[in-house]
Formats: structure tokens, C-alpha cells, sequence
């Protein structure tokens, strides 16, 4: 965890006495962070390229980035231009607990926007949209779903991927077994190791364990996506103010061609810590919520 | 804290719709008990026998027992557990690991390769505990075994081993129930059991605090039931002039 300090705080007390609360009525949130002088933000540790450490320790990625300009436009909007960032890692288990007790304000890594998770979180604009996909070794004859029957199919513990192959096995009769590992990385060895003949995720993510794998070009991302899911930034419910403010950062980072910029960076360029490409252009789903953001799920 | 409490979420089907969330937490129950007590029967035969190697007059045997000790007590679980489960197959000759992995299925092979992690490890300290209640015996009930004619093996299995075990039930009661708590790691390898399903119950419905207050109560239930059964134990086997004995 990094904390960026400002020497005077002191004098930023005084700054936050002097000027009315103003924004207390409209957003708990922007209170918090005025009175603070700090915004505490989430982020994750190893969701290349969303979100991780580089090899300085540093954190980086495309949410990263993009929950910067959200920060800029925070510190616009209070005037405070000496405005203190807390970087708090989080994992899937513990973000949205950490987010509704208050440890965090904001978190932009690779979570989806979805029914059951916006009973407990707000979530932002769209930040990313992805396909579920599988991946699998090139020679091993499987090109889409269908030709995962009776066979082992390993997928991440938690995800979206896990509850629709689980569906499809139930009411297709496929017989696959499904192995439900605790992160990507460990999926990726399972289905290095031979455990699994494919590892169906997220098309991106899927892209990012490509780009570190020992022989890349064993492997191959196959099948016709089985869902699309929105990722968004999360913050605290019922605080239409904080989300407006989000939402409106967002959508003008996405209209004004910054959004596209910083995609073509992380995903088309060669991306800290390996120096890898993920090579993965944008799809059209992308192009079009880049001209028209909003805060949709899928499901 | 802006939480939306909903304990009915037991109650309500899982997404492939052949069973409740309450199903899947009773399964990984019954995953725990049966992984923990399979483990704890290779603990408990193991640790014995390794215990008396570490007390016999002999180096090499006693030497032996002493080094498997501390490797695995040395080594921390979650990374045995690894080494069993992604490391061992690659290495076993005669394409026994590649057997392990494409005959059997993958939950045959996380729940033996967690059985015997668990197994292992907690063998090391069943090992130590039943040494010290070797150990703890008065010199003479062993002298005055062999001196009775004895074997030194008779000596053991007629006089030291049945009062060293009865002194060791308290401290293997921990190691008892720490092996259902330590068995929460085997969640790492995609074994579904408790303390995974009560993960997948937070992944698939956002409610974490009622996920894990239920997490909670079971591991505290399978606990208090062992710790009543060992106590049951402990009462009928003490022996008379001991420590707690009448």
C-alpha cells in the first residue's frame, strides 16, 4: 500500500474549515473525501492488464488510468488540487465488503457490473466489455463449445465463466468435468499441466495469461463468446452524487479519445512488467461504448 | 454500513437450479468431515509409528523419523499441499503422474491429493505428541518390562504404548481439531469443500457477512462435537494417579 502525503495538512484543515460542506447534502462520499483531504481507492494486484503491480511495485493498467481521470475530476470539483491517494489492494472476496464499510471509495479493476452485486454496490459507467471464451492448445482439435464434451474444463473460482459452464453441462448433458481453480494463474497450470484440455474465461484475461505463458504459441483463444459482461468501477450505493461525478469523468474520457488511447496502450502495445503484447484489438462492442458510454450490465 | 442483509438466501435455488445455496454449504460440510477424518486416520497411524522410531535405541530408525518430522513440519501446509498436488505428478516415474491425471477425475484428484497433504502434515505433529508421552513414562516401566523378559517391540506394545497414548489424548485433541480447521487450505486446489462453498456462496450472490457467519457456526459445530466425543474419550481412558486421573 502506497500513501502519497502532502507536507501540510495543517493547512489543508484550514482550507476545509473555511470553505462550506457543500457537497454534504448531495454525496456522502465527496464529503468523506473532503473533510479528509484523501480518496481512498481500490485496485487489484495480479488482473493484468486491468489492474496489477508492474515491476516497481508500482500500481498500473487500463482501470488504473482511467480511475485517475476520475481522481482528476475529483480534485476539480472540491478544489483540491493537493488531494492525498490511498491505494488499497483488494481481491474479489473482499472488495465489495471494503467498499460498503467505507476502507475504500472507489474501486476500478476488472469487476463485472451485474444484478446481484448492484443490490449491494453502485457501479460506474462501463469501463471494459468482454467475451467468454475458451483457450486452448492449438493441436488439441476443440474449436468451440460442443467439442468440450466428457472432457476436463478447468475455469477461476467465482467468475462468470464458472456459473455458465456449470449451466451448460447441466442442461446440455455435455458430461464435462469442471475444475474451479482459485485464480487465473492456477487455471492457466491446470491446463498447462494437462489437467484441463481448456480454460474458459474472460477474453481478455484469457489474452493476459497468453502473453505470460512459457511457449505462446501453443496456445489459442477459441469459441464463440458465451456472454458479454460489462466491467464498471464500484462505490458505495445511494450516493448519486459520487456517481454522477464518476460517470461524467468517464464518459468524457471515453468521447474525447483519451479511453481509446490508454486501451491501445495496455492492449496493443508491449505492457510492463515482460514487455508483453497482448495483441488484442478492440471489438466493436468496445468501439461502440467508447461513442456512447453508459452503465448497462449484461446480465 | 449500507448492507442488505438476506439470511433467505439459503433458502433459494443455485444458478444450475438442482439444489439450494443451503445444499451446497451441507455438501462442503460433508466434504470437510470426510476429507478430515480420512486424514486423520493416516495422522493418527503414521504419527504413532513415527513416534515410537523417534524413542527406539536405535539411530538410523530414530535419525529417520526425526528428519521426517521436520520436513513436514517444517514446511508450510499450503505449500505441501501445492507440492503434492501440481509438483508430485509431474515428477512420478513410469507416467504414474500422467495416469493420476487423465484416469482419474479431477475430483478424485484434489480430495487424495488433499487427504494425503493433510495426512502427512498433521502425522509430524501426532509423531511429536506421541514421543513426549513416551518420553514422559518413568524410566523404569520400560526397564522393568525388558527385565520381565520382555522384547523390546512387546515392551512397547504391552507397556509403554498403552500408557503413553492415554496420557497424549488432550494434546491430540488439538491436533484432532486442527485438522478440520487446516483442511479450509485444500479450498485452494478447487476442492469444494466448506470453507470453498462459503466462497462460492459470496461469488455467486454478493452476500458475504451471511456466507461466513454460516461458515463460522459449522466449523464451531464440527469442533464442539469433537472436542465433546474427545472429552468421552479423555474421561473413560484416564489412568488413575496421573495428572486429571482419580
Amino acid at each position: 500500500m502506497s500513501c502519497i502525503r502532502i507536507p501540510s495538512l495543517a493547512a489543508l484543515a484550514l482550507c476545509a474549515s473555511l470553505v462550506p460542506p457543500a457537497f454534504a447534502q448531495e454525496s456522502a462520499t465527496l464529503a468523506k473525501i473532503k473533510s479528509s483531504g484523501t480518496i481512498a481507492l481500490g485496485h487489484r494486484e495480479s488482473s493484468i492488464p486491468f489492474s496489477y503491480y508492474d515491476d516497481k511495485q508500482q500500481v498500473v493498467g487500463y482501470s488504473q488510468e482511467l480511475m485517475l481521470k476520475v481522481v482528476d475530476a475529483v480534485k476539480a470539483e472540491l478544489k483540491l488540487p493537493a488531494l492525498a491517494l490511498k491505494l488499497t489492494p483488494v481481491t474479489s472476496q473482499n472488495r465489495i465488503p471494503l467498499i460498503q464499510n467505507g476502507t475504500i471509495d472507489i474501486e476500478c479493476g476488472s469487476t463485472t457490473n451485474n444484478t446481484e452485486r448492484a443490490r449491494q454496490v453502485a457501479f460506474s459507467n462501463t469501463i471494459f466489455i468482454i467475451g467468454t471464451r475458451l483457450m486452448t492448445k492449438k493441436e488439441s482439435g476443440i474449436k468451440d463449445f460442443p467439442d468440450l464434451a466428457g472432457k476436463n474444463v478447468v475455469t477461476t473460482a467465482g467468475t462468470t465463466s464458472e456459473r455458465l459452464i456449470r449451466k451448460m453441462n447441466e442442461e446440455k448433458k455435455l458430461g464435462m468435468n469442471i475444475i474451479s481453480a482459485k485464480d487465473h494463474g492456477e487455471s492457466f497450470l491446470t491446463l498447462e499441466t494437462g489437467r484441463a484440455v481448456a480454460f474458459m474465461m474472460d477474453d481478455a484475461l484469457l489474452y493476459g495469461e497468453l502473453a505470460k505463458a512459457k511457449r505462446p504459441a501453443d496456445w489459442a483463444v477459441v469459441g464463440t463468446p458465451q456472454s458479454f459482461e460489462a466491467y464498471g468501477c464500484m462505490m458505495r450505493k445511494d450516493d448519486p452524487g459520487f456517481k454522477k461525478l464518476v460517470d461524467a469523468a468517464l464518459a468524457k474520457a471515453m468521447t474525447s479519445g483519451e479511453a481509446e488511447a490508454i486501451y491501445k496502450k495496455w492492449f496493443t502495445q508491449p505492457i510492463p512488467p515482460k514487455g508483453l503484447n497482448l495483441n488484442f484489438p478492440p471489438s466493436d462492442a468496445m468501439l461502440k461504448l467508447y461513442k456512447a458510454p453508459n452503465d448497462k450490465p449484461f446480465e | 454500513m449500507s448492507y442488505n442483509w438476506n439470511w433467505g438466501i439459503f433458502g433459494s435455488p443455485v444458478p444450475t437450479g438442482d439444489t439450494t445455496y443451503l445444499g451446497w454449504m451441507l455438501s462442503g460440510l460433508q466434504t470437510t468431515i470426510l476429507l478430515s477424518l480420512s486424514a486423520w486416520v493416516i495422522a493418527l497411524a503414521l504419527g504413532s509409528l513415527m513416534g515410537v522410531l523417534r524413542t527406539v535405541p536405535h539411530k538410523g530408525l530414530s535419525g529417520i523419523a526425526a528428519a521426517y518430522v521436520e520436513v513436514f513440519r517444517n514446511i508450510p501446509l499450503l505449500v505441501q499441499l501445492f507440492i503434492w498436488y501440481f509438483v508430485l505428478p509431474e515428477v512420478l516415474p513410469f507416467g504414474l503422474g500422467e495416469r493420476f491425471k487423465q484416469d482419474l477425475s479431477p475430483l478424485a484428484q484434489q480430495f487424495l491429493s488433499a487427504m494425503v497433504c493433510l495426512g502427512f502434515f498433521t502425522s509430524a505433529r501426532v509423531c511429536e505428541q506421541v514421543r513426549s508421552g513416551i518420553n514422559s513414562l518413568p524410566r523404569g516401566q520400560k526397564n522393568a518390562g525388558l527385565a520381565l523378559g520382555f522384547t523390546l517391540p512387546q515392551t512397547y506394545r504391552h507397556v509403554l504404548l498403552p500408557m503413553a497414548f492415554r496420557l497424549v489424548i488432550p494434546p491430540l485433541t488439538s491436533e484432532f481439531l486442527n485438522i478440520f480447521k487446516n483442511s479450509a487450505v485444500c479450498s485452494t486446489i478447487g476442492l469444494l469443500e466448506l470453507a470453498a462453498q462459503g466462497r462460492q456462496l459470496v461469488d455467486y450472490t454478493a452476500q458475504p457477512y451471511e456466507s461466513f457467519i454460516a461458515v463460522t457456526l459449522l466449523y464451531l459445530l464440527i469442533n464442539v462435537v469433537v472436542m465433546l466425543l474427545m472429552r468421552v474419550i479423555e474421561n473413560r481412558s484416564r489412568v488413575p494417579g496421573y495428572i486429571g486421573g482419580k
